[in-house]
């Protein structure tokens, strides 16, 4: 493998792009030297120390803090989901239906990856597992948020014509039938448009990363469309969880349509 | 014969009245007291507590669909989820039928719907209810939005309904509207139902 190693001059070099923007931002009076400088640091800290843990979990090879690291990821990204919605349902909902979701997404579709794909030895290995589930949960998790996004949002919207259908005698199924197909395509759309762009426009991160490290481009190529397959399976599991339980709790056994569920839309600044 | 005991909602305290078939109860009082909350209750439409029953039927052993097609709310704003008029309707040449008791032309039904005034949304949403041919009634300011020439066409329709034996309670703020159609008066005042003299 031709991998080359960077020291810490490398980097610093590179992070001399930074105070060029910086400079620029003052010029231009931008103000975004302060936000620039705050956000640089905490990418810093944040993979220092991502590294580390990452480090010690590999060498430690605990299947239980493989487990317990897992769940803060999927916590953390379902507070990530939560927080660019501009409306949300009230009390636990808010925070569990995202989460819960993605918890089963994320799970399943990276045990079934582990299982009979990838193969590591043992299958839950650190190195292998957590790098899958986090590129998974990423995809997911914008999926999620789009799809409870719109469908909260549509069913406000359409307040007037849900309720129509409903006093009509349609079933709940019917009356937010236009509402739930909107948002789960809305939630897996970006999913397929990055399948055909994938190639063409870019060369996906994972790829270009494998392929700095040395691996065959055609390995690499194997390993990102495993990883894409992956990613729309994870985001369909997920959009469709989250738009279908959000869907439950937006109605009830007596097919009514319970805005008072939901929090007042977010203030759009 | 629709019979409400005890209903309540938050903004709305227990109510209890009776409405035979054929009979038309006006149901008034101030904006904001209350009406179209009585009326979503009674169709189901939003949590409540109380019993309500239709000849000795309570409402809970009735499917919500079935129930509310059996007692109709038709609410002040239509809404409507198709951009073509004649696609809310699911038998259209009882629809067709319907039109020009409301004043409304044959070709409505190819329509666009963002094509539609006020007014034709409020007749084109009375004829989607009438057409399930329901038990009861319930009416929400059936012609806030109708020239003098159409209310008369749609108190028209109102009256056959009765007679043919459908009750129907309906708000109104207009005290002879109440007085050509109904036999009884309701009144909502703050959130509480009482009757008065018509």
């Amino acid at each position: 493998m031709s991998f080359i190693s960077l020291g810490p001059l490398d980097i610093a070099i590179a992070a001399l792009l930074l105070v060029l923007n910086a400079v620029f931002s003052m010029i231009m009076r931008l103000n975004l030297e302060k936000r620039m400088a705050v956000a640089a640091a905490r990418m810093v800290v944040q993979l220092v120390l991502m590294g580390l843990v990452l480090k010690t979990l590999f060498d430690l090879a605990s299947p239980f803090l493989t487990a317990g690291v897992a769940v803060f990821m999927v916590l953390f990204a379902g507070r990530e989901a939560m927080a660019r919605q501009t409306r949300t349902f009230t009390g636990w909902w808010s925070y569990g239906l995202g989460t819960t979701s993605m918890l089963i997404a994320g799970a399943v579709v990276t045990i079934f990856a582990l299982t009979t794909q990838v193969r590591p030895d043992p299958w839950y290995e650190a190195r292998v597992a957590l790098p899958l589930l986090g590129m998974i949960l990423g995809n997911t998790m914008n999926g999620i948020a789009l799809g409870i996004d719109r469908l909260l949002n549509g069913a406000a919207r359409e307040r007037l014509a849900i309720e129509s259908r409903l006093a009509l005698g349609h079933d709940k199924a019917q009356a937010f039938g236009g509402v739930v197909r909107e948002a789960l395509r809305s939630g897996m759309i970006p999913t397929i448009n990055a399948m055909s762009a994938v190639g063409l426009v870019s060369i996906p991160g994972m790829m270009t990363g494998q392929i700095l490290a040395g691996i065959e481009p055609m390995e690499a190529v194997k390993y990102q469309l495993l990883i894409m397959f992956l990613i729309a399976g994870g985001t369909a599991l997920g959009v469709m969880g989250a738009v279908l339980g959000g869907v439950r709790r937006l109605s009830d056994d007596r097919h009514r349509l319970r805005l008072d569920r939901l929090t007042p839309e977010k203030g759009k600044a | 014969m629709l019979h409400i005991d005890n209903l309540s909602r938050p903004g709305l305290k227990p109510a209890s009245f009776t409405l035979k078939g054929g009979e038309c109860i006006a149901l008034g009082g101030p904006s904001g007291a209350g009406k179209s909350l009585l009326l979503r209750a009674i169709a189901d439409l939003d949590p409540n507590d109380g019993r309500v029953e239709i000849d000795g039927t309570s409402r809970r052993s009735i499917p919500a669909p079935q129930w509310r097609r059996m007692v109709c709310y038709l609410s002040a704003e239509s809404g409507w989820w198709r951009d073509r008029v004649g696609d809310h309707f699911t038998e259209t040449d009882a629809a067709l039928a319907l039109l020009p008791d409301l004043g409304l032309a044959p070709d409505t039904l190819d329509w666009q719907v963002s094509r539609l005034s006020t007014g034709e949304r409020q007749r084109l949403a009375l004829a989607r209810v009438l057409l399930l041919k329901p038990r009861f009634l319930l009416l929400d300011e059936p012609t806030a939005n109708l020239d003098p020439e159409s209310t008369e066409r749609v108190e028209g329709l109102i009256k056959d309904r009765l007679k043919d034996g459908v009750g129907i309670l309906l708000t109104t703020h207009l005290a002879a509207q109440a007085r050509r159609l109904a036999t009884r008066q309701l009144m909502v005042e703050g959130g509480s139902l009482s009757e008065v003299a018509l």
